[in-house]
């Protein structure tokens, strides 16, 4: 891979649904070190973007590439070997309910090392150890809050020390004070791994306190309708759509809700 | 357009006998005076003269010939209301001045709200206030018999295939785990083989004691007609062997580890854990499929074996308690009757039967959607994909065999 071309470029992704078009002509690029947001109003295709980007849903038309190499062309292993440097974490946690938090975090370990399996325990351990779940290595997802589900999942996205993370609907469902420590787990992961995030939320609060870069999905006109830095589109935004989102309904322009 | 005398009158005790000379009253004859609306042109267009307590259920005069005399004007002309004699109302009232406004605006006649109370006509500024989007109302065009026909045959075409695909990922994933590169955990296999062999023991056995009673009952009836009733020995056993308990036990599995199959992995389908098994670059079907197949495939003809066993135990019962022959001459007559080929033949059929049984539970839980009901969709689909295959199978079995001379 060559260090200098961004982590992930979009080129004219059209995503569909059979006969249904979710979001057409979308074109955006990452760049190293960007908490990158992917913002839009509920059922405008944001999530749907998110598993594109994974290869877990195939776009109808465009390309996705990661540090310069197509995603969308390259045959399954080359995909295995393309995602290993991706983190991800899953709107509902998506950890494995059979294995144990530490099992959770262990099985990509295992996955793709030949490391010794107390060495595998070791790193798991840390790993959980960082988001703030030491001792509760041997709890099952299901004995554990919505919160610490959504670290321990975060703790299983850096098992492999990726150079990307995904994060859909981080702070979904949590209590403002866990949504904050968790926008600042994001930061500082970001920081010390030197990784580059992408964010799928419309936690406003999020977004303003992690986002470096955003693009806009709009459900009227169906592609991006905004990007760049969200601060500065609160109100400089072309579209009123995304003036009124990142202002909670008020347009500052017209300043009726 | 009548006026109600009910409300021209508001007289509880006046009301109270009236109604109770005529019929026994209703609530709402009691309690209200009768919503109506009546219409009266002027020069600019229509006014709706609204009376009456418009609560749900007390059916309201007038609605019909309002919304014929709204949909009568021209364009541009104007719809006012006076509704200074309603009373009590709730959301029947909106619900009769919503079809009247969307009727007016389908004539492209204006409707001025001044006339409605203060409530209605904030709630009605409401419900107007975000346009009904044309793309939101979804198409329920009617599909005729061919249509559906013609639909469901090509779904279960697509699915077949599919299916077939996945029985060639299946051993793919097999042949991967034969040269030792898919690895399945020993723990997760122990797990999967308790579940689908010892907790199923009491099940099974009841199924196939039952099945040798009822095999004997009927078999000794008609062979009793020539004295042979000692051969009913050899019917119970062959039919127990060769087929029955075989298909008897997998009918079981299919119901009991079929159904958790397709419910365990429809279920993390909907958490997104095979999304996450996905990202992390680990087979779906190295890491949920194989082990459960290889738990039925070790189970099943385990599982039969057991079943021979009861099977005859059952038609022995009935033997000894009403033919007279004892459980010792049962046996003896039996297992003269049954040849080797004919146990191992039926241990096959009750590995492939295996096989099927865990291939339809986990295809489906992998198809699944992501809802609640979709899980019990899959478990449903499962269970009855599973037995069709079982009964499809042993019908090719019987036909195989028979050629081949086992």
């Amino acid at each position: 891979m060559s260090s200098d071309s961004d982590p992930i470029e979009v080129r004219g992704l059209t995503m569909a649904f059979g006969d249904r078009i979710v979001m057409r002509d979308l074109d955006f690029t990452v760049q190293r070190g960007d908490v990158f947001v992917i913002m839009g109003g509920s059922g405008s295709g944001k999530s749907t973007l998110l598993r594109h980007l994974l290869g877990l849903l195939e776009p109808v038309e465009g390309e996705i590439l990661y540090g310069g190499e197509s995603f969308t062309a390259a045959p399954p292993e080359e995909r295995a070997r393309l995602l290993r440097r991706c983190g991800v974490t899953f709107q509902t946690g998506g950890l494995w309910s059979s294995l144990t938090l530490a099992e959770n975090v262990a099985l990509p370990i295992e996955e793709y090392t030949d490391l010794p399996p107390a060495e595998i325990r070791e790193l798991a351990h840390l790993k959980l150890a960082l988001v703030g779940l030491r001792g509760f290595e041997d709890y099952y997802p299901s004995e554990i809050s919505g919160g610490m589900q959504k670290r321990a999942g975060l703790a299983r996205a850096i098992a492999l020390d990726p150079q990307i993370l995904f994060f859909d609907e981080p702070s979904a469902g949590l209590d403002p004070v866990s949504a904050r420590l968790l926008d600042q787990l994001i930061l500082e992961l970001r920081d010390s791994l030197g990784a580059t995030a992408v964010v799928v939320t419309h936690e406003l609060d999020s977004i303003f306190t992690i986002a470096s870069n955003s693009i806009f999905l709009d459900t009227e006109s169906r592609t991006i309708v905004a990007s760049g830095d969200p601060h500065v589109l609160k109100t400089d935004a072309p579209h009123p759509a995304v003036r009124r989102f990142l202002n909670r309904g008020t347009d500052p322009r017209e300043g009726r809700t | 357009m009548k006026i109600n005398t009910d409300s021209a009158n508001p007289l509880p005790h006046r009301r109270f006998v009236t109604s109770f000379r005529a019929m026994p009253p209703t609530v709402t004859d009691l309690a209200s005076p009768a919503p109506s609306i009546s219409v009266r042109a002027d020069d600019a267009g229509l006014e709706l003269l609204i009376a009456g307590d418009w609560v749900i259920g007390a059916a309201p005069a007038g609605v019909a010939e309002a919304l014929a005399a709204v949909q009568a004007l021209p364009g541009g002309a104007r719809v006012r209301f006076r509704a200074e004699a309603v009373g009590r109302w709730d959301s029947s009232f909106l619900a009769a001045l919503l079809r009247l406004g969307d009727a007016a605006r389908e004539r492209e006649v204006s409707v001025l709200p001044d006339g409605l109370p203060e409530g209605a006509r904030r709630l009605l500024a409401l419900a107007d206030a975000v346009p009904e989007r044309p793309d939101a109302q979804r198409e329920t065009e009617e599909r005729d018999f061919i249509d559906r026909l013609g639909e469901a045959s090509y779904d279960t075409w697509h699915a077949g295939r599919d299916f077939i695909e996945f029985v060639g990922e299946v051993a793919l994933s097999l042949g991967r785990w034969v040269r030792g590169t898919a690895q399945v955990r020993s723990r997760d296999l122990a797990l999967l083989i308790q579940q689908a062999g010892p907790e199923a023991l009491g099940v099974v056995a009841l199924v196939n004691f039952l099945l040798g009673l009822i095999l004997a009952f009927v078999g000794a009836a008609q062979l009793q007609e020539f004295g042979a009733t000692l051969y009913v020995a050899n019917l119970v056993g062959i039919a127990m062997v060769r087929d029955m308990a075989a298909v008897m036990t997998a009918i079981v599995l299919a119901g009991r580890s079929g159904a958790a199959y397709a419910a365990a992995i429809g279920t993390m389908q909907t958490n997104q854990e095979i999304d996450a098994l996905r990202v992390n670059g680990i087979s779906v079907v190295d890491s949920l499929v194989l082990p459960r197949v290889m738990a039925l495939v070790i189970m099943t003809p385990l599982l039969t074996l057991y079943a021979d066993v009861i099977g005859v135990l059952g038609g022995s019962l009935v033997a000894s308690t009403m033919f007279d022959i004892s459980p010792l001459q049962f046996f003896t007559q039996a297992r003269a009757a049954v040849p080797l080929k004919f146990l191992l033949g039926g241990l096959f059929k009750g590995i492939v039967y295996g096989a099927l049984v865990a291939m339809a539970g986990c295809w489906h839980g992998i198809r699944c959607g992501r809802s609640a009901a979709a899980v019990g969709r899959a478990t449903t689909s499962a269970v009855v994909l599973g037995i069709v295959l079982i009964i499809a199978a042993a019908g090719i079995f019987a036909y195989v065999f028979n050629v081949l001379g086992l």
